[in-house]
C-alpha cells in the first residue's frame, strides 16, 4: 500500500482516508495510546516522506505515493492531541464541530 | 508601557472620539426585535461577499447561497455572455424553489444549460429568462417576458462577488470604500486553492465578529496552542496591535507575525518545525507575483514587525491577509438572533509539491483547532448575556473594532427604524 521504503507504517494503514472528515473522526474515535504509537512511528519519517514525495509532481503521484501523502495528513491531523492536547479534542471546544467542507484535491 | 505607539489622542479608541469610552450594552446580541430589525436596516441594504469567482468558473456554473437574514435564497450564475448575475431561487410560477437538490435548505453548486423547476418544469435561462412553460396554452395571456427570474444587485471586486438585495444601493466599490482601494492589485486570482470550513455556532453574529476582530483573547483562551514557555511569556506580554484604522462602516486591525518564522524554534510544536508551517500559516511565501510590493493598503503602520493585516467590511465579512503570501476569509451568516452559520475559507496559491500541500494541511489544521474553542466559548458567552445579569461591558482599547462594529450596527438600525416613522 505504501513505498517500499516506508514499510515500516504498513501497519498504519488505516489511517490512510481521503477526507479530513475521515481523518479527524479517526482522531476522535482513537485512544491517546493508539494514536502517540502512529505518531512515535510517522513522525521521525515525515522529513524523509517529503523528500521522497517530492520527486513527483503533486498532480500525479503515483497510488503509493499518494497513500503515504495520505498518510502525512492524518498525522499532521494528531500532532496536535499527540504534542500539546494529551486529549483527542480540542480543550475547551465542547460539543462545537466544525465541518471541512471544500479541500483541494490531490 | 506600549509596546508600539499610539495616536497622538492617546489611545486609538479617543482617536475616534463618535465611538466615546463608555461600557458597551450588549443587548443588540439577544433582543429578538433587535435581529429582526437589523435584517431589514442592514441585512437587506448593504453589499454581502457570498463567494469568489472561481466558484463560477465557465458559463452555466452556479452556485446557491442561502440567506436566513435576508429571508432569501439566491442563485449566482455564470450567463452565456460571461457575467455573472444573482437571482432569486424562486420560480416564478408558484413559488417553488428553483435550484436544489435533495435538501431544500441546503446550498448545492453545479454547472448547467439551463434551470428546469421540479415542480411543473417551467425553465429558465441562464440570463434569468422564462424561455419555457409547460401546457403554455392553458394559461391566460401568459407573456413569458413578464415571468423572468428576479434580478438581484450582483458586483464583483477584486474576484469578490457581492449582492446587494437594495437595487437603490451605491456602487460597490464606493460602498467598500478606502480599505478596498488599498488592496487593489494584491494576487487574489493567484490565490485558487481553497479550504473551507463551516459551522453552526450558537451565538448572535456579532459575537463571533467581535472573537476575530480582537487578539486580546488569543494569548489566553488560547494558551494550551502554545509550548508552555512561550504560552507563559505570551501570557505575560498580553496582546497589542500594530495599527487600527476605521473607515466607517468598516475597520481594520494591523498585527505582528512574529511567528512566522519564529526566532527561536524552540518555541513551536516539533511538526511546526519540521513542515515551517502553522497557525500563521506556511513560512515561506509562494513563488508568484505581486507580494513584493504589496498595495498601500497593506501594513498601513509601516511596521517591520509587520505579520497580516485583517479587515472588517461590514456588515458580516472578515479578511485577513498573511505576510508570507495566502489570506482567509470569515463569513457570519445569521440564522437567528442567538445562532449563526460560521464560514472560514483559507485560500493559498496551489500546492506543487507534497511538501508544500503538507504545509497548507497544518495551518488549515491549525485552523480548525483554535476557531473549535472560539465557537464554543462564544455559546457560553450567549447564554450568559441572555441572562441579563450584567448588561454593560467595559471594552478595552484592543477592543475597538468591537465597540466600532456595534455602533455601526445600532447607527443603521436606528437611521432605519427613523426612516420608517
Ligand atoms: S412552481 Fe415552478 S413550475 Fe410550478
Ligand atoms: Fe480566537
Amino acid at each position: 500500500m505504501l513505498p517500499s521504503e516506508f514499510a515500516a507504517l504498513e501497519p498504519f494503514n488505516a489511517w490512510v482516508l481521503e477526507s479530513e472528515r475521515d481523518r479527524y473522526s479517526k482522531r476522535l474515535a482513537s485512544s491517546m495510546e493508539e494514536m502517540q504509537t502512529f505518531y512515535d512511528a510517522a513522525f521521525p519519517l515525515l522529513e524523509q516522506a517529503s523528500d521522497h514525495l517530492d520527486k513527483f509532481p503533486l498532480s500525479e503521484l503515483p497510488e503509493q505515493e499518494r497513500n503515504l501523502l495520505l498518510l502525512m495528513f492524518s498525522l499532521v491531523n494528531v500532532s496536535f492531541p499527540v504534542e500539546v492536547w494529551k486529549q483527542a479534542r480540542v480543550p475547551d471546544s465542547g460539543a462545537a464541530y466544525m465541518d471541512l467542507v471544500v479541500e483541494p484535491k490531490v | 508601557m506600549p509596546h508600539f505607539t499610539k495616536p497622538e489622542a492617546g489611545s486609538w479608541t479617543e482617536n475616534y472620539p463618535e465611538l466615546g469610552t463608555s461600557p458597551v450594552n450588549y443587548e443588540d446580541s439577544i433582543d429578538p426585535a433587535y435581529y429582526e430589525a437589523e435584517k431589514e436596516a442592514i441585512f437587506k441594504k448593504t453589499w454581502l461577499n457570498v463567494g469568489r469567482v472561481e466558484q463560477v468558473p465557465k458559463v452555466g456554473s452556479y452556485f446557491t447561497k442561502e440567506l436566513a437574514v435576508a429571508d432569501t435564497s439566491l442563485v449566482i450564475v455564470r450567463g452565456k455572455d460571461k457575467e455573472i448575475r444573482a437571482f432569486h431561487n424562486v420560480c416564478r410560477h408558484r413559488g417553488n424553489k428553483l435550484v436544489w437538490n435533495d435538501f431544500p435548505g441546503e446550498e448545492v453548486k453545479g454547472t448547467c444549460r439551463q434551470f428546469t423547476c421540479k415542480y411543473h418544469a417551467w425553465r429558465y435561462s441562464l440570463d434569468g429568462d422564462l424561455t419555457f412553460v409547460q401546457q403554455e396554452k392553458e394559461f391566460f395571456d401568459l407573456d413569458k417576458a413578464d415571468y423572468g427570474l428576479k434580478l438581484v444587485r450582483c458586483e464583483v471586486w477584486e474576484g469578490f462577488v457581492f449582492v446587494n438585495l437594495d437595487p437603490e444601493a451605491q456602487p460597490l466599490k464606493e460602498y467598500l470604500g478606502e480599505f478596498a482601494k488599498g488592496l487593489e492589485g494584491y494576487p487574489f486570482h493567484e490565490m485558487t486553492e481553497v479550504f473551507t470550513y463551516k459551522a453552526e455556532i450558537g451565538s448572535n453574529w456579532k459575537l463571533f465578529i467581535d472573537a476575530f476582530a480582537e487578539f486580546y483573547h488569543a494569548p489566553v483562551l488560547h494558551m494550551k496552542q502554545a509550548v508552555k514557555d512561550e504560552a507563559d511569556k505570551l501570557f505575560n506580554v498580553g496582546y497589542e496591535a500594530l495599527h487600527y484604522e476605521i473607515h466607517s462602516p468598516h475597520s481594520m486591525i494591523s498585527s505582528w507575525g512574529g511567528m512566522s518564522p519564529p526566532k527561536d524554534l524552540t518555541i513551536v510544536k516539533p511538526i511546526e518545525r519540521v513542515l515551517r508551517s502553522g497557525l500563521f500559516g506556511p513560512w515561506e511565501a509562494p513563488d508568484i507575483e505581486g507580494l513584493e510590493n504589496l498595495p498601500t493598503g497593506l501594513n498601513p503602520g509601516r511596521h517591520r514587525a509587520w505579520g497580516n493585516d485583517s479587515f472588517e467590511f461590514f456588515p458580516n465579512m472578515t479578511l485577513l491577509i498573511w505576510k508570507p503570501g495566502w489570506y482567509l476569509t470569515y463569513h457570519y451568516w445569521p440564522t437567528a438572533v442567538d445562532k449563526h452559520i460560521f464560514e472560514a475559507n483559507l485560500y493559498f496559491v496551489p500546492a506543487k509539491t507534497a511538501r508544500e500541500r503538507l504545509k497548507q494541511e497544518l495551518a488549515a489544521v491549525t485552523f480548525k483547532e483554535y476557531a473549535l474553542q472560539d465557537g464554543n466559548t462564544l455559546e457560553a458567552t450567549q447564554t450568559m448575556l441572555k441572562s441579563r445579569v450584567v448588561t454593560e461591558f467595559p471594552l478595552c482599547d484592543q477592543e475597538l473594532l468591537l465597540r466600532h462594529l456595534h455602533k455601526t450596527v445600532a447607527d443603521y438600525v436606528k437611521e432605519h427604524t427613523d426612516a420608517a416613522q
